[in-house]
């Protein structure tokens, strides 16, 4: 298919980030070109987590500074984070428990529309045929990501693997530039783990979504990312394609400790 | 003991059976005071369904709302214009409260804002009092063309007053109800409130603003606030006493559901109906003035069989 990695959408430029004494990152730099995947490792605690947090305003870290698609800021709040085309998903999951799955999703859309208060509270108009159109697109999402079933379902009842979709649906509708994922993959079973595969690499084809993605299963990073940047103990310590990082002496010290 | 029996099981309903119009009459009493008890526990629910935030306040508010008003007017405001003055004020309300206590405590257990509410409450008696003084007030409610007067409608052969006021608020209520459940289920808005009091870490992630969703749902607090206290202000006066009447919005939330609007309503009218029924037909076998404790002898029945409620979300936790 017709994907080309361009130039960086994302850079990361010297962050480092504290909670009182404990230091999370540590001019920390990284770059994220258009339309790759790219992947953080790293042992649990290395600040992977931390990372994305930084990029999509949760945190807001002490010094360095984050550029996306041009405008270079220090922190940002999440709101604007996401006005800038910037979704994600969590690792233990944060979806609406109480509301549908096709309520989770169309809150994903919440930014797209329009309509004015008056008009909502009547129905009428424009915020009906709104609500109509963006209904059309966030249906083409359940389709792709197989969910139909689920579509009324509210989504606390959901098995894990399940909502883990949902997530990944309501990032989605979002229809961001750059999609953070942190551990997509995480608690799947090996069926579960090649379907979210099968999903990110798609989603990344066929719409040319930049994704970001934390996971800790090797043999997914290796097959799905162009790039790889590993931390550890809040420092980058190897960056590079996947074959580079696998056979870097630092990474495999991290993994594996060091012989003495 | 037959006696006994005999005037809890019998005794009622030979005297509803032989004064039809009494028994409609106080069934139109109930359906009024439970309307506006429905009025009160909407203002929880909205800020409950939003933020998860139980409001301690919302019954100061009500009076707070409702003092501004007559307070402004005795100021020399002439009544629609006050009346549109205390609108701001609510507004401004709001945007303090999420300013200063709301922002601060974001991510704080609930339990941290629910008493952030409590502090509210008694900053919103003394300023009050400060302001507008500490004595009763009575309703402006000719000066903003409330009906008043009653009508005599022929029932089974004898009369039921109903006063034009109470059937003011009930249609208030009712539009009022129907506007906010509109709103929740079927807008953007609607589906950011509700995302707003699942996950605050997810809202913030699909670009919710909780600044702004914190403001609306408390100026619309505000409002249901202000309509509660005009109404009940003109059938009583405007006095902090009313604040201890916003606790019987506590046995109306249980029986309807602290997430649900219609449940607000429906529980609302349970307890009034219950309550006048209670006090008339069964009152004076044990004394009267059960009025005063019966709700809660009934949201603690509630509890037992259906503790989420009428129309409460039933979520399950998975461990």
């Amino acid at each position: 298919m017709g994907r080309t990695v361009g130039g960086p959408i994302l850079e990361v430029e010297g962050i480092s980030l504290s909670f009182g004494g404990v230091v999370a990152l540590q001019a920390v730099s990284f770059d994220v070109r258009e339309h790759e995947i790219r992947a953080i490792i790293g042992p649990n605690g290395a600040g992977k987590s931390s990372l994305l947090n930084v990029i999509n305003g949760f945190y807001h870290p002490q010094e360095g500074s984050v550029s996306f698609m041009g405008t270079k800021r220090r922190s940002v709040d999440p709101h604007e984070a996401a006005l800038q085309g910037i979704a994600r998903t969590f690792q233990n999951i944060a979806l609406f428990r109480g509301m549908t799955t096709l309520d989770n999703l169309m809150t994903g859309r919440a930014l797209k529309m329009k309509s004015s208060f008056v008009q909502q509270v009547i129905y009428w108009g424009a915020a009906r045929r709104e609500e109509l159109e963006h209904r059309a697109r966030v249906e083409e999402i359940i389709d792709f990501l197989e969910i139909q079933h689920i579509r009324r379902t509210p989504v606390g009842r959901l098995p894990y693997g399940l909502q883990k979709r949902v997530e990944l649906g309501r990032a989605l509708a979002m229809e961001p530039e750059l999609l953070l994922l942190d551990e997509p993959m995480a608690g799947m079973n090996v069926e579960e783990k090649q379907d979210m595969c099968r999903f990110i690499l798609e989603v990344n084809d066929q719409l040319g979504t930049t994704i970001v993605l934390i996971e800790h299963d090797m043999s997914v990073v290796m097959d799905l990312s162009d790039r790889v940047a590993v931390l550890n103990y809040g420092r980058k310590i190897a960056d590079g394609t996947p074959d580079e990082v696998r056979h870097d002496r630092a990474v495999i010290d991290a993994y594996l400790g060091v012989a003495q | 003991m037959t006696h006994l029996l005999y005037g809890i099981f019998i005794d009622p309903f030979v005297q509803m059976a032989a004064a039809p119009d009494l028994l409609v009459q106080t069934l139109w009493e109930g359906l009024v005071s439970g309307v506006l008890y429905a009025l009160i526990a909407l203002g929880f629910v909205l800020i409950f369904k939003a933020s998860g935030v139980f409001n301690f306040a919302q019954g100061i508010m009500v009076v707070f709302s409702a003092l501004t008003l007559v307070g402004l007017n005795e100021h020399g405001v002439p009544a629609y214009l006050a009346l549109a003055l205390t609108i701001v004020v609510m507004l401004v309300l709001a945007i303090a409260v999420e300013r200063v206590i709301l922002r601060p405590l974001v991510n704080q257990p609930d339990i941290i804002l629910f008493m952030a509410t409590f502090g509210l409450t008694y900053f919103l008696i003394g300023l009050g009092e400060l302001i507008f003084g500490g004595d009763p007030k009575i309703m402006i409610s000719d000066q903003l063309r409330l009906p008043s007067g009653s009508y005599r409608i022929p029932v089974f052969g004898g009369y039921v007053q109903m006063q034009k006021i109470d059937i003011a608020a009930t249609i208030i209520a009712s539009l009022m109800v129907a506007t906010l459940a509109v709103l929740f289920n079927r807008t953007r808005i609607g589906r950011a409130l509700r995302a707003v009091a699942d996950s605050h870490k997810a809202a913030l992630s699909v670009g919710i603003s909780l600044e702004q969703i914190w403001v609306i749902v408390w100026f619309a607090a505000g409002i249901v606030a202000l309509a509660t206290g005009i109404m009940w202000g003109a059938r009583s006066n405007v006095s902090f006493a009313l604040e201890i009447i916003a606790l019987k919005a506590l046995p109306v939330l249980i029986l309807g559901g602290f997430t649900s609007i219609p449940g607000a309503i429906i529980g609302g009218i349970i307890i009034g109906v219950g309550e006048k029924f209670g006090e008339f037909y069964w009152g004076p076998l044990l004394g009267s003035g059960i009025e005063s404790w019966l709700a809660y002898v009934i949201a603690l029945v509630f509890l037992l069989f259906r503790p989420q409620g009428l129309f409460g979300e039933r979520i399950i936790e998975r461990l």
